[in-house]
């Protein structure tokens, strides 16, 4: 064929050079005008796909009325691929981005492109932090600041408020697991646990075989333990398996006098099995759907809102800005063998 | 003596690319906006880059899979020197130097050991990754305002980023086709002990591709810089996998000695294509990908059943 395919170098260019061209030509608007009495468009845009958790955040946007909502998660838990995301969704012409960020700065340039063409930008769960002027509200799971105190009540309405305990972490510089514990020691100050003594903090570096060890360890050191308090998700399952082989949990086969009261953070999906064979009888974490639900109705209302603003969720409760636009999506949730058939995360 | 089928593989992309957007264009609402076209075309200026160096490095007979770290290293390197009050013009060359240094110690490796550059590039995708992420952490450097939005400002109605692209793609198309340096690519890709034996400066022909390689990272690295406003060690994960996806859409034969920047520059379109209009249609990232895997087993396969490219890919 004579063809040479050098002579294709121009078309190609002329390709690119007409898409160019055709931008200079005079435009009335930027971006696609929203059609008058449409439904309003709200998009959730999770940090990875496949991921339980945000699974049950979705779950919270779902079937709210005059509300066309969809997700769109990345293949990789990567901010770059977020952003082009972000800009496809402007493109079909939301009118919200629900965003859990995969970086607390990379999505700046992109997000404030997005409210300059009039989208509403929440996140969800992770938040911008440190760049919190890129958004317009951030909704978080819960007050950190009440894991503690509520940690702490768990264990000891199952112990009678009385004996030794032990809290097994995660490693010893994760900054959430570090402020939980510290308001666990601020609440035993109480006099309601007078009688509760903390006898040993240890680290399992969200390993389970050295979160396994590390709660062997303390099962042969303290004879006396009464309860142990996990407040991370792989130790608390590593915890509950050696419960289980050991037999020591409360009406396990080896368990002496009351047993050993096991409790911390964890998600239904882990502990399922722990919890309904009774090794495990209660654990605590937020509802993630929690936060879809607030954040349906702040864009769904076109709420502006600042700090000290406060507003209603119905069925939800009252909620309050915080510094920084922050809103704390819920309370702690319980849960135990009644409930724990419900959720699915 | 000429390839008559080449223009074949040109002439399928250019089919799939013009009936893509057409079919784009009428079907999916929110698509056919030139200026959003041009602006996503932004997102995909760098993979576009590298993948014309990566043009290169295959056409020899070789792979570059550190070419992402190398540009993720690099606009850490420029942000962390843009922080400390350099003058912007210095920083550029200063970038564009390290990143060609770090993509020759690649080519160095190969030819000095003798090994695969597979293995090499492996090794160094790890390492150029793993440094910035040392230098840095989980911390991320901001770049100073006057640095940032390259991808908002226009050269003849076209982004920044995607003038530089179109830019490089011709001055890498006539270095590729219509130079001596491109036709002894061409020959070590093609048969490296026949181009020993035809004494051919095999090794520094090497040497040169992965300093190429490096050139294009450190270009995209400041690209990147400017077009985030930020450097982190944890930009573009898995950047080099999309590179190399459109350089063999393009045709370039992995085996080595086949390949063209025209081929190149199409494959690149049709992956933006493919992307944005399913973004738009709001089709999910896992499809998206399905998609594009299919494209690169149907490039692949159509690569395949032309029979060897070792008998017929002279390109002199």
């Amino acid at each position: 064929m004579p063809l040479n395919f050098y002579r294709l170098t121009p078309v190609v260019l002329a390709l690119i050079v007409s898409f160019g061209c055709s931008s200079t030509e005079p435009q009335t608007d930027s971006g696609p005008t929203p059609v008058a009495g449409a439904k309003m468009k709200l998009v959730f845009i999770p940090k990875s796909t496949g991921n339980p958790y945000f699974n049950q955040v979705a779950k919270g946007f779902e079937g709210a009325s005059g509300i066309e909502f969809s997700s769109q998660a990345p293949a990789t838990a990567d901010a770059t691929s977020q952003l082009a995301i972000i800009k496809e969704q402007v493109q079909r012409g939301v009118n919200a981005i629900a965003l859990s960020a995969n970086s607390p700065d990379a999505l700046n340039e992109a997000l404030d492109q997005a409210k300059a063409k009039g989208v509403m930008v929440l996140t969800v769960d992770s938040d911008l932090t440190g760049n919190e002027s890129h958004r317009d509200v951030g909704i978080l799971p819960t007050n950190f600041k009440k894991i503690g105190p509520a940690q702490i009540e768990l264990l000891g309405s199952q112990i009678g408020y009385e004996g030794e305990f032990a809290i097994l972490s995660a490693t010893t510089d994760a900054p959430n697991q570090n402020a939980w514990i510290e308001t666990m020691k601020t609440e035993l100050k109480n006099p309601k646990y007078a009688k509760m003594k903390l006898v040993e903090i240890v680290y399992g570096d969200d390993e389970p075989q050295k979160s396994s060890t590390e709660a062997e360890a303390l099962l042969t050191k303290h004879p006396k333990l009464r309860g142990i308090i996990s407040p991370t998700s792989v130790g608390l399952a590593a915890a509950a398996q050696v419960l289980d082989n050991s037999g020591l949990y409360p009406g396990g086969a080896k368990a002496t006098g009351q047993g050993i009261v096991l409790t911390g953070l964890s998600t239904p999906n882990q502990m399922k099995k722990f919890v309904e064979k009774g090794v495990v009888a209660s654990f605590q974490l937020w509802d993630p759907a929690d936060m879809g639900v607030i954040a349906t109705h702040i864009a769904s209302n076109k709420l502006t809102l600042k700090p000290g603003d406060s507003f209603e969720v119905p069925g939800k409760g009252k909620f309050t800005v915080e510094e920084n636009n922050v809103v704390y999506a819920g309370q702690l949730l319980t849960f135990n063998k009644e409930n724990i058939g419900k959720y699915d995360f | 003596m000429r390839v008559s089928r080449l223009p074949w593989d040109l002439m399928v992309l250019l089919g799939l690319l013009i009936a893509g957007s057409l079919l784009a264009s009428f079907f999916i609402p929110g698509f056919l906006d030139f200026r959003y076209l041009l602006d996503t075309s932004t997102l995909h200026a760098e993979a576009g880059i590298l993948a014309l160096a990566m043009t290169f490095v295959i056409v020899s007979g070789h792979i570059d899979l550190s070419i992402a770290s190398n540009m993720v290293l690099s606009a850490v390197f420029a942000g962390l020197m843009l922080k400390s009050g350099m003058n912007p013009p210095l920083v550029i060359g200063l970038t564009c130097v390290a990143s060609t240094l770090l993509g020759t110690l690649n080519g160095v490796l190969v030819v000095l050991f003798r090994l695969p550059s597979f293995l090499v590039t492996l090794a160094t995708l790890a390492i150029y990754r793993g440094t910035a992420q040392a230098l840095l952490g989980p911390k991320s450097v901001a770049i100073p305002k006057e640095m940032v939005g390259l991808d908002q400002s226009l050269v003849a109605g076209i982004p920044w980023p995607t003038a530089i692209f179109v830019m490089l793609a011709i001055v890498s198309g006539l270095l590729l086709h219509r130079t001596v340096f491109g036709r002894w690519t061409f020959a070590v890709g093609t048969n490296e002990e026949a181009a020993v034996y035809a004494g051919l400066p095999v090794a520094r022909i090497k040497i040169w591709v992965f300093a190429l390689a490096g050139l294009a990272a450190g270009i995209c690295a400041l690209l990147i810089d400017s077009r985030l406003g930020v450097a982190r060690h944890d930009l573009a994960r898995g950047l080099e996998l999309d590179v190399i996806t459109i350089a063999v859409v393009g045709g370039c034969a992995i085996r080595g000695g086949k390949g063209s920047i025209p081929g190149t520059v199409l494959a690149m379109l049709l992956v933006m294509l493919i992307r944005t209009a399913m973004g738009v249609a709001n089709v999910k990232a896992e499809y998206q990908l399905t998609a594009i895997g299919l494209l690169l087993v149907l490039a692949v396969g159509f690569g395949g059943l032309r029979g060897s490219p070792r008998a017929t890919k002279v390109n002199l």
